[in-house]
């Protein structure tokens, strides 16, 4: 990516938004994975139960919801920027 | 029939068509037809994106076949259904904001609008139109003999006269409607998912005698069946992994899905939407697919595993509360079907007439048009589902692969990637489809993953090759500052 001198600044905040996207995802992912076959790897009579549920399935995907909900929560609120999607700024090349 | 399960599935269609006459009159106050028709005038709020995001993507599979797959592979298929929670915030995080400003700068009303502002290639048009048309109409039969069976499985009616029932609510408040009654309908639908899904998670568990009961009953029958591999081990780690491809990050790539991360208003609703979607589709995957598994000690034998959420809820609840549930799959299959209607109908009349065919034709013409086609479709699918193929889960995911290895790298690259252009995104295309296709029937799930992942991977390829092979063949540069 090139560095462009009358960047939009609106473009910034989208990129980085989705950068932060691509990371809630491999979290997301690593935390399914290693609960799942960390713990749901051993023979089913050695299984530990939460709630009535296998302690593999508990964790990766009962606790593993309600954690991402919550990192979604923290990362709109605290890292996401509100821009205006109209009016042309600055940089901008209107069409037509 | 049993009419205390029907009355409360006639009241949610009436319901339905409802806020579709009453969105068809917003539609008469707006003055561009084309915009407002297929996208609602981008005036989308939170709640009602994020609920039309999860009802388009939510379809049969998600209430009828997946259940049914989580009752023969007990906790492992729950678990691959969960990489789904992805979609409720991956989407819009990652096409975003740049997608929504850019989209406006095009004023692109349709994905294939963007592609052809991006690319500015008539080939990448006519190549995305044709997939859309192609895929998409296979997605739509798919839903189509969902819902008949639903209908049928529900009133006893032959399976023509449900097609018939379905096909003309389905149609009505489309043709109507348009968009904005498409995701208004969704709202209310994706509301009666949210709902059903609660309620009859609840019963089946109180009808199983609570969870370490209906967990002991499942490891008397097969201990398999509480562990991530499936009920006789089938499941491998790289298997149910590759899933997150199919149906996690990949849903970027479905036009369906894309259409409507332009239509929001503004980034308040967006932000909005990524947090109530994120719930909505986190517990509905959860709570539906859990739902076919504690199925399995109360009603075991059931051999059709479409069969199983309807005879669940017919067996937990009572009858009135049953019909009230079971609007929940129709729902979603009704919210699924009238987008790719909706979207079908677009790519023959925006992206093909209009741009190539005449381009000057008046409002009131491509009024016309829009209707027609969206009725001809209509139809068209109708005879389809008339002579339906088995099974509703894989047909539907066929298409879902196809669309999202030709789409995922033409979008996201063109929003992110400035060297990105027509050769590669025409090439990505047709080494994504092809290889979808070709990989499908010769070699499906190709070292134990989904088959997907590997057209996904070759189109990512050729997509960044043939860009830097051929940049010096494309003189200006995209305007979209990278």
């Amino acid at each position: 990516m090139k560095k462009n001198k009358k960047k939009d600044p609106r473009f910034k905040i989208a990129e980085k938004e989705a950068w932060i996207g691509i990371g809630l995802v491999l979290f997301n992912f690593i935390w399914w994975f290693g609960f799942a076959y960390g713990m749901g790897s051993e023979p089913v009579e050695n299984y530990q139960f939460i709630l009535g549920l296998p302690e593999w399935f508990f964790y990766s995907c009962v606790v593993g919801f309600v954690v991402m909900v919550i990192l979604v929560i923290i990362v709109v609120k605290f890292f996401f920027k509100d821009v205006p999607f109209d009016e042309e700024k600055e940089g901008g090349t209107p069409k037509q | 029939m049993n009419w205390q399960v029907i009355t409360p599935l006639i009241i949610f269609l009436v319901l339905i068509f409802i806020v579709g006459f009453w969105a068809s009159k917003q539609m008469n106050k707006s003055n561009s037809f084309l915009q407002e028709y297929f996208l609602g005038g981008r005036e989308l709020g939170g709640f009602i994106l994020a609920m039309t995001m999860m009802a388009t993507y939510g379809s049969a599979s998600s209430f009828i076949g997946g259940p049914g797959v989580a009752y023969t592979q007990g906790l492992g298929w729950v678990l691959l259904a969960m990489s789904q929670v992805v979609t409720g915030y991956f989407v819009l995080m990652v096409l975003g904001k740049k997608f929504a400003i850019t989209a406006r700068k095009y004023q692109a009303i349709t994905l294939i609008d963007f592609l052809k502002e991006r690319y500015k290639s008539k080939w990448v048009v006519l190549l995305s139109a044709f997939s859309i048309i192609i895929f998409l109409f296979s997605a739509m039969a798919a839903q189509w003999v969902g819902g008949a069976r639903l209908i049928e499985s529900l009133t006893g009616l032959s399976y023509s006269s449900a097609l018939f029932i379905f096909a003309i609510s389905v149609m009505v408040y489309v043709i109507i409607g348009g968009f904005r009654a498409v995701a208004l309908t969704d709202a209310v639908q994706g509301v009666i998912m949210f709902i059903g899904t609660l309620i009859l998670l609840v019963a089946v568990i109180i009808a199983g005698g609570g969870i370490p009961n209906i967990i002991n009953d499942l490891i008397a029958e097969n201990p398999n069946l509480i562990s991530p591999y499936g009920f006789d081990r089938g499941l491998t780690p790289l298997y149910v992994s590759s899933f997150w491809v199919l149906v996690g990050v990949g849903v970027v790539g479905l036009p369906q899905v894309t259409v409507r991360a332009m239509s929001y208003k503004n980034s308040k609703a967006m932000h909005r939407a990524i947090i109530i979607g994120t719930i909505v589709v986190g517990f509905i995957m959860l709570g539906m697919h859990l739902i076919g598994v504690f199925a399995r000690p109360i009603l075991p034998g059931i051999e059709v595993g479409d069969k199983v959420m309807p005879l669940i809820a017919l067996e937990v609840l009572p009858p009135w509360l049953a019909g009230v549930v079971l609007a929940a799959p129709m729902a979603a299959i009704m919210s699924t079907v009238d987008s790719l209607l909706l979207l079908v109908s677009s790519a023959v009349v925006k992206d093909v007439y209009i741009n190539y065919i005449k381009p000057d034709a008046e409002e009131n013409t491509i009024k016309k048009m829009s209707f027609g086609v969206t009725t001809i479709l209509g139809i068209l699918v109708f005879l389809m589902a008339l002579s339906p193929p088995d099974l509703i889960i894989w047909l539907n995911l066929f298409s879902f692969g196809g669309l999202e290895a030709a789409f995922i790298w033409p979008v996201v690259l063109g929003l992110y990637w400035g060297k990105g252009n027509k050769f590669g995104a025409i090439s990505s295309m047709v080494i994504g489809i092809g290889s979808y296709i070709i990989f499908h029937l010769y070699y499906p799930n190709l070292f134990g993953m989904h088959t997907v992942v590997l057209p996904v991977i070759l189109s990512l390829i050729s997509f960044i090759i043939v860009s830097i092979l051929t940049s010096n063949k494309i003189k200006e540069e995209a305007d979209l500052q990278y």
